[in-house]
């Protein structure tokens, strides 16, 4: 693998720095992606800028009752965290049934967030990927693509975004706190992912070198109620073949607010907008749930071998809210 | 003469070293002046090299060299032609090795690999199997060497004149070994000997192979296989690694270690060919079978034939008067297919056992009782007389255990909240064999004994095993033996494979230690050392050709999500009658292992090959899925009390395939008694299953 220069910076805008100096240089969090990139000659950084001893590693209750998560909070300490799983279940849930314990304890919460898709074409630099290089074509749209999108997806790029911990996110309305040359500012977790598009090597709307210093939760006392259904091809260890995070708010029975997001069917974690506004104001059942699933994904492309997460995502949305509506 | 190690739990003997990090594997072991070398797999499936550029490489820092066609050391045929690596530009599979990159560490060799530039001439490929491919062939001989096709009876008439008749066709993708310890090698030469400590699974092969390739005589050629993370079949005869490792030392000189990636097993160590089976059977309206026919296709590569014995199975499993047996293969240009936990056997049985299970309903029969009135006590390929046979009382006592009686045999009839429940069997079997073997027995002055064999522990336990044995063989407490075993300058022996290891490997340490204590009594207590030797190449060359197989019954319950489809296994159970059981702590490992890894051939393994580039796309363990703990919820394994005399004197028939024989049938029976959905191309994965709630 190529050779690196390691950096430990004292400070975030010393971090900050030394990105917008080295044009190769990337930020190192727990490493459980980006080593095995480098391995594999997709990630090719001169200087890894190690930040995980920066002090981001806190989770703080805010005086509005929401929670600002530390960068480099640990995703197994942030799962085990009483107010996180007192208040944001979907959130400890959806990071229990991501990897292993092993790497849950490495994994940071930024790097989460910034890892990089799983499609085995964009791992492979023998074979063809716009994201990996641009311009060299796109293997999966024709290849082997179960694992991929069906939402959203372009010529150029059908990956699919393979955080569990983004889907929750995406579900809060989180905002993310990021740092970069112009200093600190806010991007709501909505504006923070990219479609594919024609540029599908450009993931974020994070100008280069920027860091992600921290995750805010906003006050939501509905997500009391909330849970993260994830379906593998086996029991452990597996990324999603379908995920859902839900928050669920009832009046009597009518839903009153909800939040919902998948996982594993679009280049971005899928906040199900439509889907939601079906729900909203009507009395709930599992029939309203199915449709609107169906509204949601009625916008659906399924590739050659993954026309089952269209059908997957709809039964997994009803199990959720129909769980969380009898609860 | 036992004082009855033989049959009690002993931990491994090498278990405390194994997880304290301090037993060394085969790139482990401390070198001077070590170098590294990285293996260049080609980035076409079919061509010739016509350039290769090793400027940028040599450039790089800490790249010593680039080894490749046009400058490494010539080797001989040898007896396998896709280890004449480096010798020709020709490229017959994508992933061939067509250089090694050798630096001062690992990772500056992986840097100067990506920086050889290689031009090829390429051709049209085909790498996909079909059972309407222009290229089916039938061969000489499936392996080992065993007829292509049989036939008994008349099968065409008897299958039209029956009154129930099943014809079903079923699917096996292609399955990847995935040891946990990849193919690795340190070679040294010096003096023009050559030193390997090599990951395999039988010493004494790899330096036979090298002997020829090298056109060196075996006793300059020395192979250290202490201790071996796996191998699964894949590590049976040499392979890439020790070849490359062993040309890359030579040309430079100096020592190499060399170990593939886990991407790089997807292929070039060999793997299980996917098969295409036909399986018809015909029984009366009793369910006595009246016509077995098993048709099997599986693929080659255009460099050597391999012929997966994939209906051998079903010659020797159930009686019936008319019978027929076929195999075809086809060249694909693909790296060789070899062996794989019971090759043969295992895609075999998962057919035939999953045909039988379709046949039971269709006669309206219970699947256990269908099985039992189709024992026979005679071979029907051999007409001989089993030596032991009890795949009834394994049925039996499995049925009783797993709670087998008053089964529904309704398709749906079991359900808890969203998850339908079934059950499911299936037979297995596996021949039980022995190979010749040498080795010798030791006794000390102090009243301790050494034995000392090239026997192979690939994890399961074998060093333990045979130790256990050399103790009551010599009549000692197994703390006064010493075994060496790993090394090919010890006595020459089976390598560790088709589930003949400890029956080889006993064989001749009890034969030496009888010899050892003859010895003895002659003579009186020693005063020196006294050793002695035994060959059983004779006595196990002598042994009349009988029918010898182990037997196995395995019962599975799954669950299975309505909407999603996801299955998942409750609890699996197996009762097997495998002669004598030497340890049970490391047999029961065999067998559970075998047993999960025919869980993981049914619901989760498959290699995925993207013909455009005619390789496998899903090169890793978290694309390529095994089951994993989560997975499997209950499983146990039991065994009978059996003897057999006509084994060979440990009276064993060897435990390390059997668990994994019919284990993909049980859970794919069980599957469709679940949901009344028969899947026949495997795995078994919830896009297959989706929206059954919606089926009627």
């Amino acid at each position: 693998m190529k050779a690196f220069r390691y950096h430990r910076p004292a400070d975030v805008a010393e971090a900050v720095a030394v990105l917008a100096a080295e044009p190769q240089a990337a930020y190192l969090g727990g490493g459980t992606n980006l080593v095995d990139l480098m391995k594999l000659g997709v990630q090719r950084p001169d200087v890894l800028v190690d930040v995980t001893r920066l002090p981001l590693d806190t989770v703080e209750e805010l005086p509005d009752g929401g929670l600002r998560i530390g960068a480099t909070v640990r995703n197994s300490d942030l799962a085990a965290h009483p107010v996180v799983r007192r208040d944001y279940p979907v959130l400890a849930r959806a990071l229990l049934a991501a990897a292993s314990g092993q790497l849950r304890n490495m994994a940071t919460t930024g790097g989460n967030l910034l890892q990089r898709t799983r499609c085995v074409y964009f791992q492979d630099t023998s074979k063809a990927c716009n994201k990996r290089e641009p311009g060299s074509g796109c293997a999966a749209l024709h290849g082997q693509n179960r694992d991929l999108a069906v939402l959203d997806w372009s010529e150029q790029c059908v990956a699919t975004h393979p955080s569990d911990l983004a889907v929750a996110l995406a579900a809060l309305d989180t905002v993310v706190e990021v740092h970069d040359a112009d200093g600190p500012r806010d991007v709501r977790i909505a504006d923070l992912y990219r479609s594919p598009g024609t540029h599908p090597e450009r993931e974020t709307t994070l100008a280069r070198g920027a860091l992600i210093t921290a995750v805010r939760l906003p006050p939501l006392p509905a997500a009391r109620r909330s849970t993260y259904l994830k379906v593998r091809d086996r029991a452990s260890f597996a990324f999603a073949a379908g995920s859902v995070a839900a928050v669920l708010n009832l009046d009597g029975d009518v839903v009153r607010d909800v939040r919902l997001a998948y996982g594993a069917v679009a280049h971005r974690p899928w906040r199900a907008y439509r889907a939601e506004e079906e729900l909203r104001g009507r009395p709930f059942s599992p029939e309203l749930a199915a449709r609107a699933a169906d509204a949601e994904l009625a916008e659906a492309r399924p590739l050659r071998h993954n026309g089952f997460k269209v059908p997957l995502t709809r039964a997994i949305t009803v199990r959720a809210l129909t769980e969380l509506a009898s609860s | 003469m036992s004082t009855g190690a033989v049959g009690r739990a002993y931990p491994r003997l090498e278990g405390a070293a194994k997880v304290t990090g301090t037993a060394r594997y085969a790139v482990e072991y401390p070198v001077d002046g070590v170098t590294y070398g990285w293996a260049v797999p080609s980035a076409v499936v079919r061509g010739r090299i016509t350039r290769i550029d090793t400027t940028e490489a040599l450039a790089s820092p800490g790249v010593l060299a680039v080894v490749h066609h046009g400058n490494a050391p010539r080797m001989a045929p040898g007896p396998q032609p896709e280890l004449r690596l480096l010798q020709e530009p020709t490229v017959h599979y994508r992933g061939q090795y067509v250089a090694v990159v050798v630096a001062t560490s690992l990772e500056a060799a992986r840097e100067g690999a990506r920086l050889v530039r290689i031009d090829y001439d390429t051709g049209p490929h085909s790498t996909v199997l079909t059972d309407d491919h222009p290229g089916l062939y039938k061969p000489d001989q499936v392996n080992p060497s065993y007829p292509t096709d049989t036939a008994e009876g008349d099968f065409d008439a008897g299958y039209a004149a029956a009154p129930v008749r099943v014809d079903v066709t079923y699917r096996t993708p292609a399955y990847h070994n995935n040891p946990m310890e990849p193919h690795a090698t340190t070679a040294q030469w010096h003096d023009g000997r050559l030193l390997v400590h090599d990951s395999t699974q039988g010493a004494t092969p790899v330096r036979a192979t090298l002997a020829e390739l090298f056109e060196l005589p075996p006793e300059s050629i020395r192979v250290v296989a202490e201790h071996v993370g796996g191998g699964f079949g894949s590590k049976g005869y040499a392979k890439a690694s020790v070849v490359l490792a062993a040309l890359a030392a030579r040309h430079m000189d100096r020592p190499v270690k060399l170990a593939l990636t886990r991407q790089q097993l997807f292929g070039p160590v060999g793997y299980r060919t996917p098969t295409i089976q036909r399986v018809r059977l015909a029984a009366d309206t009793d369910g006595r079978l009246t016509a077995i026919c098993h048709d099997a296709i599986s693929q080659t590569s255009t460099i050597r034939e391999f012929a997966e014995q994939t209906a051998v199975y079903t010659r020797s499993m159930y009686a019936a008067p008319h019978r027929r047996t076929t195999h075809r293969l086809v060249r694909l240009d693909v790296p060789t297919p070899f062996w794989m936990r019971a090759p043969g056997e295992c895609p075999g049985a998962y057919a035939l056992e999953s045909a039988v299970d379709e046949l039971a309903i269709a006669v309206g029969l219970d699947p256990v009782e269908l099985r039992i009135r189709n024992d026979t006590a005679v071979d029907p390929d051999q007409g001989r007389p089993f030596t032991s046979r009890n795949l009834v009382a394994c049925l039996r006592e499995g049925a009783q255990r797993f709670g087998w009686a008053g089964r529904d045999p309704s398709p749906r009839a079991g359900r808890d909240g969203r998850w339908l429940i079934g059950t499911g069997v299936a037979g297995s079997s596996y021949p039980a064999r022995a190979r010749p073997s040498t080795a010798t027995a030791t006794a000390r002055p102090d009243g301790s004994f050494l034995v000392q064999i090239n026997a192979t522990d690939i994890g399961t336990g074998a060093r333990t095993a045979i130790w256990q044995v050399a103790a009551d063989a010599l009549g000692v407490p197994p703390e006064r033996v010493e075994i060496r075993i790993g090394d090919s300058a010890l006595p020459t022996a089976a390598l560790a494979g088709g589930s003949m290891g400890t029956a080889s490997w006993s064989w001749a340490v009890i034969r030496a230690a009888q010899a050892l204590r003859e010895k003895l009594r002659d003579g009186g207590p020693p005063t020196g050392e006294v050793t002695a030797e035994a060959d059983t190449t004779e006595e196990v060359g002598g042994q009349p050709a009988l029918p010898r197989y182990a037997y196995g019954a395995q019962f599975v319950e799954v669950r299975v999500d309505a909407d999603t489809g996801e299955v998942r296994l409750n609890r699996m159970l197996g009762v097997f009658a495998a002669g004598r059981v030497v340890n049970p702590t490391t047999a029961r490992s065999q067998l559970i292992g075998g047993m999960t890894m025919g869980l993981s051939m049914a619901l989760h393994e498959e290699g995925l090959l993207d013909e455009r580039y005619g390789d496998w796309v899903n090169h890793d363990l978290a694309t390529y899925h095994i089951t994993g703990c989560a997975d499997v919820e209950s499983i146990e394994a039991y065994w009978l009390d059996e003897r057999d005399d006509e084994l060979n004197p440990a009276g064993v028939k060897g435990i390390g395939e059997i668990g994994i024989v019919g284990a993909a049938a049980a859970v794919a029976n069980a599957v469709h008694h679940a949901t009344g959905v028969r899947i026949r191309e495997l795995p078994i994965r919830l896009d297959k299953l989706i929206g059954i709630s919606d089926l009627a």
